[in-house]
């Protein structure tokens, strides 16, 4: 077993922002988790590397290959994070350091988890960047965050994250900030890479389809609880829960609605 | 960056003030400290281009020597200030809330005892001496550097790009180096220069005082003392180190200014995406590549 979440539970002062939450990944499986703003998602999957911030209380478990994660220092997370447990941001523009160049931020982690030196960390960058489909990676790498356009700069994000080859991918909403034509382009990336990495990936999502594209099993949120744990096909065949039954009705819904109008365009 | 107008006048103000010190080292109109009777209390002539004082000396000679302590103080101080200051910053901003709230406290503390009461008090325990002043200025200055320098740093911690660090492995000392340091450079250099003027003020007010830099070395605060009392016969005499002194501060705040403009990252950006240089144009077009795919 990969990751293994018992009874995760994370309270801000009295208020419950996750709620008893119980899954596990296997290595190589893809989850995704679905929910809306508040539900408790972004956190259950910082819990998964480790960040949930200092205010926070928690409860429960979060095994990592058989290693707490939960009250782990902070020097033992960091020997985890960005080596066998890589995070892909919501926002490419502020997860990227303003004035650091790029190459240089791709070749950190690689400095710090594989004890590389500066030229061939810096080599390994330009790869990285010619396999997330970056062009002329040499100048790319030179270039600073605000020279790139916002997908170019989520597939920065990405390098970064893949840079050690990561045993589980943790994608935070990856492409909710950019547009829908570079969308499409970035999660192909992130399946095509995750795939040909054997990484695990857990993926952070509103968006019913395309959580659907992304991964196997889905977990649902609704106000920190997990509502409902299941295969994609079993959520859309049979959902058990209300709040689910209702996801999948308004992802059917806009699709039809997008069928409806296309055909009315062609007639 | 790109040079303002405010940087300008700031760089050459305070660049005057140096070149006087520099120019103190090697050549004065007269020695600053003879004495000459004979030509006391003269005014401006061809000879002593700002006159002498009460004891014949002249006053230019003085002036040029003085920006020498003035000058040491104020940067000396300020390189305590920035020290411990900004070290006390990070280090508050990145420890947790139960050590953080009583440092904060502390640094308020310091930070209600006005300045020169504080340099008059350490003068009054060790003696008035330039070195009093540099750390008693150095002292009182490094808490509002530390509050300031604080604040910033919470605000980098905060951004997403910490947070992507820190989920990559990067450990606190190197986000600390990598991260937070050159992301509040520029507004340390603001607060540097912002502190030296201050410094500077509160040299000449401690001087003034007799609490600052001791006789015989040349001080304009000390001079302002000693001149003011012939206001009545010529108000020309105390405008000398009047004038030196708000030149030097004018030009330290203008720096700041002119640095804090200079400096802003978002105008910066907003400036680079303008200019049509080699790189920048093909990362533009290559966004617009990126786009239209």
């Amino acid at each position: 077993m990969l990751v293994e979440v018992r009874n995760l539970t994370i309270r801000f002062g009295s208020r419950t922002v996750v709620d008893d939450v119980s899954f596990t990944l296997d290595s190589g499986q893809r989850l995704g988790i679905i929910g809306e703003s508040g539900s408790g998602k972004t956190l259950t999957s910082l819990a998964l590397i480790g960040l949930l911030p200092e205010t926070a209380s928690v409860t429960g478990s979060v095994l990592f290959e058989g290693k707490e994660l939960i009250g782990a220092s902070d020097r033992e997370l960091s020997t985890l994070r960005g080596n066998s447990i890589g995070m892909v941001f919501q926002e490419p523009l502020t997860a990227l350091n303003p004035l650091m160049r790029v190459g240089k931020q791709i070749s950190l982690p690689l400095r710090t988890h594989r004890g590389m030196n500066k030229r061939a960390s810096l080599q390994r960058a330009t790869e990285l960047c010619a396999r997330v489909g970056l062009p002329d990676p040499e100048r790319i790498v030179r270039s600073y965050p605000h020279q790139l356009s916002g997908g170019q700069r989520q597939r920065i994000g990405l390098a970064i994250a893949l840079a050690c080859s990561p045993r589980l991918l943790i994608a935070d909403e990856p492409t909710t900030a950019l547009d829908v034509t570079v969308q499409k382009e970035v999660l192909a990336l992130i399946e095509g890479l995750v795939r040909e990495e054997g990484s695990a990936l857990v993926f952070v999502s509103h968006d019913l389809p395309v959580v659907s594209s992304m991964t196997d099993r889905v977990a649902v949120m609704n106000q920190g609880r997990v509502v409902e744990l299941a295969d994609i096909n079993t959520l859309f065949s049979r959902a058990s829960h209300e709040y689910s039954r209702m996801l999948v009705r308004t992802a059917r819904q806009s699709d039809e609605g997008l069928t409806a109008l296309t055909t009315g365009a062609r007639r | 960056m790109k040079f303002n107008r405010t940087l300008i006048i700031g760089v050459s103000f305070v660049g005057f003030s140096l070149f006087l010190a520099l120019l103190s080292l090697i050549w004065t109109p007269f020695d600053p400290l003879e004495i000459n009777p004979d030509v006391s209390l003269s005014r401006p002539s061809a000879t002593h281009w700002f006159g002498t004082d009460e004891n014949g000396r002249d006053i230019l000679s003085n002036i040029i020597v003085g920006s020498r302590a003035t000058l040491l103080t104020g940067v000396s101080a300020v390189a305590i200030c920035m020290i411990v200051g900004v070290s006390i910053g990070i280090a508050t901003a990145i420890s947790p809330r139960w050590v953080e709230s009583p440092a904060v406290f502390g640094i308020d503390i310091v930070l209600a005892l006005p300045t020169v009461l504080f340099a008059i008090v350490l003068a009054a325990v060790y003696g008035p001496s330039t070195l009093t002043a540099i750390v008693a200025i150095g002292i009182a200055l490094s808490a509002s550097v530390a509050q300031v320098t604080r604040r910033e740093v919470n605000v980098v911690l905060l951004a997403d790009y910490v947070t992507a660090a820190r989920s990559s492995g990067s450990g606190t000392w190197r986000i600390v180096r990598k991260h937070i340091l050159p992301n509040i450079r520029s507004s340390l250099f603001v607060q540097a220069s912002g502190a030296c003027a201050i410094a500077i003020l509160a040299e000449s007010t401690l001087s003034y005082l007799g609490l600052g830099t001791t006789p015989p070395a040349p001080s304009w605060g000390r001079m302002m003392a000693s001149l003011q009392q012939f206001l009545l016969i010529d108000p020309i005499y105390p405008l000398w180190p009047g004038l030196a002194i708000v030149i030097t501060v004018l030009g330290f705040n203008l720096l700041g200014d002119g640095l804090r403009e200079a400096l802003d990252p978002t105008l910066r950006a907003a400036e680079e995406a303008s200019t049509t240089d080699g790189l920048r144009t093909t990362a533009t077009s290559q966004t617009k590549q990126e786009g239209s795919r």
